[in-house]
């Protein structure tokens, strides 16, 4: 491994008596793509304000480069940011948005120049170089917003929701363009974000957070499969993951889980791979992913016959809710399930990738 | 046919509406107008002509020599040099406290709108304070406090007491202008390595003409029409036009020469009037500016 390009130690950041930032400790190699992901009001991008030097810390150290930037000014933490509302300059046409930063900088006017072309290039904004800000379309302004930061070749991006103003299409769109854009410059990025599917398409490290808490951090893979707890569990993947309250039972060939049924009978799965360390019998939250309750097979997956209670086609798949353990819970079917609404269906739960968590804690068990 | 014959109805009531509409502007436009005539024709008409004729006839012989001594012959007490000498010593007072006002005003809204410090808030409400306070108040303390600058009765003694009064308002406008630029403006500069000034000159000043324009025309108009602050803080010399008009109109030595007066009225309004006319439709356009689209 080596060093890495920003490393956050024990880092806290109070508004007066409300601690908004709780002990963080981050850090990122050199080309990583680091996602803070969590709901609005979690911190994050209280936590990139600090990173950029925009807002002041209360306690704990940032180090970008092998440099601790605490009181170091923004301009001198050879960063680049962008915005979610882009804040691009009003007056300035595109051109001199992006040689901005490089004019007070008082860089050669040859080297901006330089610069500026390959950048426009990169982004393909080359004929929008004369056009002012107010004339571009919200696509266009991500591209200058994205050209400005690019063009300052700076240690370490930031990326402040950078995509939320964008339709559906678009953010789609541009979320591959930036994915490509980290792959062709090996940059290094921190990336903001409360949506948590450009986390996962995007990150190779995500950060969840929850009320200026690190949840957990880790891959993406990690994440969505080994959650740290019950909030990451259900914030991270659409549809989130079943959570459904259970009793566990150790046995001779592997460990019993107990799921009521809605007419009080009682559904027992059997999950071969868990540890023994659940203890001999209690009360669990087991979380299945949608994916993994879904259409028999053959193979040795465990069947149940459940009652559908609500199907939701979505094209690649067909989603249909039913209840279990008290609890309303989603499954992911092939898309060409024939069912409809009050019928009854066979289920095959896939207990192997089966996360366990404490009803009082939400701490994962296994 | 009942089709088009209701259309016509319709066509009809529209017309009529929009005839009552345009004969109330009309009559309103006659109203405002209607005291300008009357300076007009009265300083285009020889005394005499005053004297017999009617109030609203035109003249029958135009006559300029009552401009020409408004400007340069009228006696404001034992002077006898008419508004000319005092005219420029408005312009003096006028364009420099203007400017200075507006820029002043700028900084302080750019500072309290964008960059919060400790009591911020504090120094603006008490600003604003300064635009509810009565300039009977300060006449006297501000009057001192010139004396001890050792600028009582001079141009630059009167810029300073219009340039305080001023910054008020001027802040006002200008705070409530730039809070609704967004904050990530600022915090992009920061990023790209702009500093405080940096900011200012390359993203807010030209972001500002709207504003400046509302400012520069309300801070000329009440400095250009001040009476109470010319006549308390000036001497012979120093006096504005406004004082000047006063003492010609209440000369009380012979005739009352009614289109001297009126000459002398419209010489010291025009340079408002122009601002206006220039800049008015800014004005409007400033005044309504709503956020500025990022």
């Amino acid at each position: 491994m080596s060093k890495p390009i920003l490393s956050i130690e024990n880092l806290y950041k109070n508004y007066g008596a409300t601690e908004v930032l709780k002990d963080i400790n981050v850090a990122i190699q050199p080309g990583d793509f680091l996602v803070l992901v969590g709901p609005s009001g979690c911190g994050k991008s209280t936590l990139l304000n600090c990173i950029a030097g925009l807002e002041e810390v209360t306690a704990g150290a940032i180090n970008i480069g092998a440099r601790n930037m605490v009181g170091v000014p923004p301009k001198d933490r050879d960063i680049a940011m962008v915005f979610q509302s882009y804040a691009l300059y009003p007056t300035m046409t595109v051109g001199k948005n992006i040689t901005f930063g490089m004019k007070v900088r008082k860089v050669d006017a040859e080297v901006q120049a330089r610069k500026l072309a390959e950048v426009s290039k990169l982004l393909q904004i080359e004929p929008l170089l004369n056009r002012k800000p107010g004339q571009l379309s919200g696509g266009q302004r991500q591209r200058v917003a994205m050209g400005r930061a690019l063009v300052r070749d700076p240690q370490l991006f930031l990326f402040d929701e950078p995509l939320s103003n964008l339709d559906a299409k678009l953010r789609v769109e541009m979320r591959t363009e930036i994915k490509q854009l980290h792959t062709n410059l090996n940059a290094s990025i921190v990336y903001v974000t409360h949506d948590q599917i450009e986390a996962m398409t995007l990150a190779t490290q995500i950060v969840v957070m929850k009320d200026g808490i690190v949840q957990q951090i880790g891959t993406p893979a990690e994440i969505y499969n080994t959650p740290a707890n019950m909030f990451v569990a259900d914030f991270m993947g659409s549809p989130s993951m079943n959570l459904i309250p259970a009793q566990v039972e150790s046995s001779d060939n592997g460990m019993q889980v107990h799921l009521e049924r809605g007419s009080g009978e009682r559904l027992t799965l059997r999950d071969t791979g868990t540890l023994q360390e659940l203890g001999s019998a209690r009360e669990v939250l087991i979380g299945l992913r949608p994916e993994n309750i879904t259409n028999p097979n053959g193979d040795a997956a465990q069947i149940a016959h459940c009652h559908v209670d609500v199907v939701e086609p979505a094209g690649s798949d067909t989603f249909i809710s039913t209840k279990l353990g008290g609890k309303s819970i989603t499954a992911r079917m092939r898309a060409d399930t024939k069912v409809t609404a009050g019928e009854g269906i066979d289920l095959a739960f896939d207990l192997s990738k089966a996360s366990y968590f404490d009803p009082a804690s939400g701490a994962r068990l296994n | 046919m009942t089709d088009t014959s209701t259309q016509r109805t319709g066509d009809f009531k529209n017309a009529l509406l929009r005839a009552g509409l345009y004969a109330m502007l009309i009559l309103f436009a006659l109203y405002y107008l209607m005291p300008l005539f009357v300076m007009l024709v009265t300083s285009l008409k020889s005394l005499d002509e005053i004297r017999t004729g009617s109030l609203l006839g035109l003249p029958r012989d135009v006559d300029f020599s009552a401009w020409g001594k408004a400007w340069s012959g009228a006696c404001t007490g034992v002077q006898c040099e008419g508004l000319r000498p005092y005219f420029w010593n408005s312009v003096l007072i006028a364009v420099p406290a203007v400017l200075i006002s507006t820029f002043l005003g700028a900084m302080n809204g750019y500072v309290i709108s964008q960059w919060h410090f400790k009591g911020s808030n504090m120094i603006f409400a008490l600003l604003l304070f300064g635009c509810f306070i009565p300039f009977q108040v300060i006449l006297l303390p501000m009057a001192i406090m010139l004396g001890k600058m050792k600028i009582a009765g001079t141009i630059s003694g009167l810029i300073f007491v219009h340039v305080i009064y001023g910054l008020g308002f001027t802040t006002l406008f200008f705070r409530n202008y730039y809070i609704t630029i967004p904050v990530e403006l600022v915090k992009a500069a920061k990023v790209d390595g702009a500093g405080f000034f940096r900011i200012f000159w390359s993203i807010f000043v030209p972001l500002s003409a709207p504003i400046v324009v509302v400012t520069v025309i309300w801070q000329f108009t009440q400095i250009w029409n001040d009476f109470l602050f010319g006549v308390s803080f000036s001497q012979a010399g120093t006096q504005p036009i406004t004082v000047a008009l006063n003492n010609i109109v209440n000369s009380t030595t012979g005739v009352k020469e009614y289109n001297v007066d009126m000459a002398a009225a419209i010489i010291a309004a025009l340079p408002t009037l122009l601002v206006y006319v220039v800049a008015g439709k800014y004005f409007i356009r400033g005044l309504t500016a709503g956020s500025v689209k990022g």
